[in-house]
């Protein structure tokens, strides 16, 4: 640790960092560009996130990265250890006594206390930008409040489909203003952003954006009257925990067409089986 | 009265900044609240929390507006040796400093394009009177209704009719801090009947 700087970054870039999670706490779900750094680890592997817990990270955190839910997978053990080295903070895999959670693609699914920060990573933070590429033109379109382009495109959903096929990063309106990309993650999290007792704040490392969520900030998830927004899930209980309210991963067990379904939470489903709940597939 | 230049920053700058951001962060995030922040001791008339916000925040590339009698040669070179940032007047700011008669009016300041609405002057409103009385604040950060003392209640009314383009403010006393960030909407705080009316 004492040949780095607290939390790897230099001053100077944290200070960088730190001005723009103000700006985007004060005007929530719109994208304040910063000038993101090279970092010991390939874009796509959430140098976005990174950089945001390292602003954000004070020696007496306790810090969680979930990648997929999953505390075990190859990112968030890497970006566990990368700041248990450069700077010294307590980990845990308890979402409860996380003050600082580095997520990828979810959200935990025990509901975040007052106190606690979620740094999601995200790969691409413009909504629009698979309907219009030019970086140009999205930002007037934020300007200009003019979202009808990702209207078309669910209401496209449903003329093709019969009905909203969007089932991740499904865009939110936040505040009644700015559209926003909640990150990949599943529209079953979608709820969750609003109203949500602690911080969130979104980074873009290769894109170079940060954008962010306070608490209790109004987030609607955008449909139509006659096709309102579904959180959906596979329709199964947990194999492991037999939980029937958490997002499900589907797991292919043989080569004969077998499966099962588990808690993409790894924390959320081992504390239940920990408290004596087995589901069908439990050993 | 006066530190000398050199002394009265943070003695481990990573940490102690990490900690004041947090502060400032929380602040920021949940309007109305009053947090604690510490390891600054710049000299007289900076507050040691708004001396902790500007070394937590500023740096050679922010432009940094002194107001009234916070220009002077014991603040200037203060802020000089430990962070580097220029001195410039209020339309070219980034962060502006003072007390809250010296700052305005407010229009003088930047308040970000309607493309790049962050690019605005966050006002450091010092020796403010921070208590949880006084405007009623309702807003992203906030669960139902905030309450914050504030100088007055139309310049900042009339800064959220803005949204998203205005400016942000941190109130400094002492050792501690709030903010204000231009999404929070304010109305008077009054038991009676006619509370909600002022709302913005």
């Amino acid at each position: 640790m004492s040949n780095y700087n607290f939390a790897y970054l230099d001053e100077q870039t944290k200070r960088m960092i730190r001005r723009a999670i103000l700006k985007g706490l004060a005007i929530p779900g719109y994208q304040v560009p910063f000038a993101s750094r090279e970092m010991p680890m390939p874009y796509g592997w959430g140098t976005g996130g990174v950089q945001v817990s390292a602003a954000v990270l004070t020696p007496e955190d306790t810090f969680k990265v979930i990648d997929q839910g999953a505390d075990d997978t190859t990112n968030a053990v890497s970006i566990r250890t990368f700041f248990e080295r450069t700077a010294g903070v307590e980990t845990t895999t308890a979402t409860c006594d996380a003050t600082v959670i580095q997520t990828r693609h979810r959200i935990p699914e025990e509901a975040l206390q007052e106190g606690q920060i979620l740094v999601y990573q995200v790969p691409i933070p413009e909504p629009l930008r698979f309907l219009e590429p030019r970086e140009s033109e999205t930002r007037k379109m934020h300007s200009l409040e003019e979202y009808g382009l990702m209207h078309v495109k669910l209401y496209e959903d449903i003329s093709r489909h019969g009905h909203i096929a969007t089932s991740y990063a499904y865009p939110v309106k936040v505040e009644g203003r700015y559209v926003m990309d909640p990150s990949p993650i599943p529209k079953f999290d979608n709820p969750k952003l609003g109203d949500m007792a602690a911080i969130q704040l979104f980074g873009a490392g290769r894109e170079q954006r940060i954008y962010a969520l306070p608490p209790y900030t109004q987030v609607v998830s955008l449909d139509f009257e006659d096709h309102p927004f579904e959180a959906s899930k596979a329709d199964h209980p947990c194999g492991m925990c037999g939980a029937t309210d958490s997002y499900l991963d589907e797991l292919i067990v043989d080569d004969a067409g077998g499966r099962m379904f588990v808690c993409s939470d790894t924390d959320y489903c081992e504390a239940r089986q920990a408290a004596g709940h087995k589901g069908k597939d439990a050993a | 009265m006066q530190a000398a230049p050199l002394s009265g920053g943070f003695a481990n700058t990573a940490t102690q900044s990490a900690h004041a951001f947090r502060s400032v962060m929380e602040a920021m995030a949940r309007p109305g609240t009053i947090q604690d922040i510490e390891g600054a001791s710049p000299p007289a008339p900076l507050s040691p929390a708004a001396g902790a916000v500007l070394l937590t925040l500023c740096d050679t590339e922010t432009p940094v507006y002194l107001a009234g009698e916070m220009d002077c040669d014991a603040v200037r070179s203060w802020l000089s040796f430990h962070t580097g940032a220029p001195f410039v007047g209020p339309a070219q700011c980034m962060f502006a400093v003072g007390i809250w008669d010296a700052l305005g009016p407010l229009s003088i300041y930047p308040i970000g394009t309607s493309e790049y609405p962050d690019r605005s002057t966050t006002l450091i409103v010092d020796s403010a009177g921070l208590s949880a009385s006084g405007a009623k604040l309702k807003g992203p950060g906030i669960k139902d209704y905030a309450a914050l003392f504030l100088p007055e209640l139309e310049a900042f009314q009339a800064n959220n009719l803005l949204f998203p383009l205005g400016l942000d403010f941190i109130f400094t006393k002492g050792s501690e801090l709030a903010a204000l960030p231009r999404s929070t909407q304010i109305s008077r705080l009054d038991s009676k009947a006619g509370a909600q009316v002022g709302a913005s």
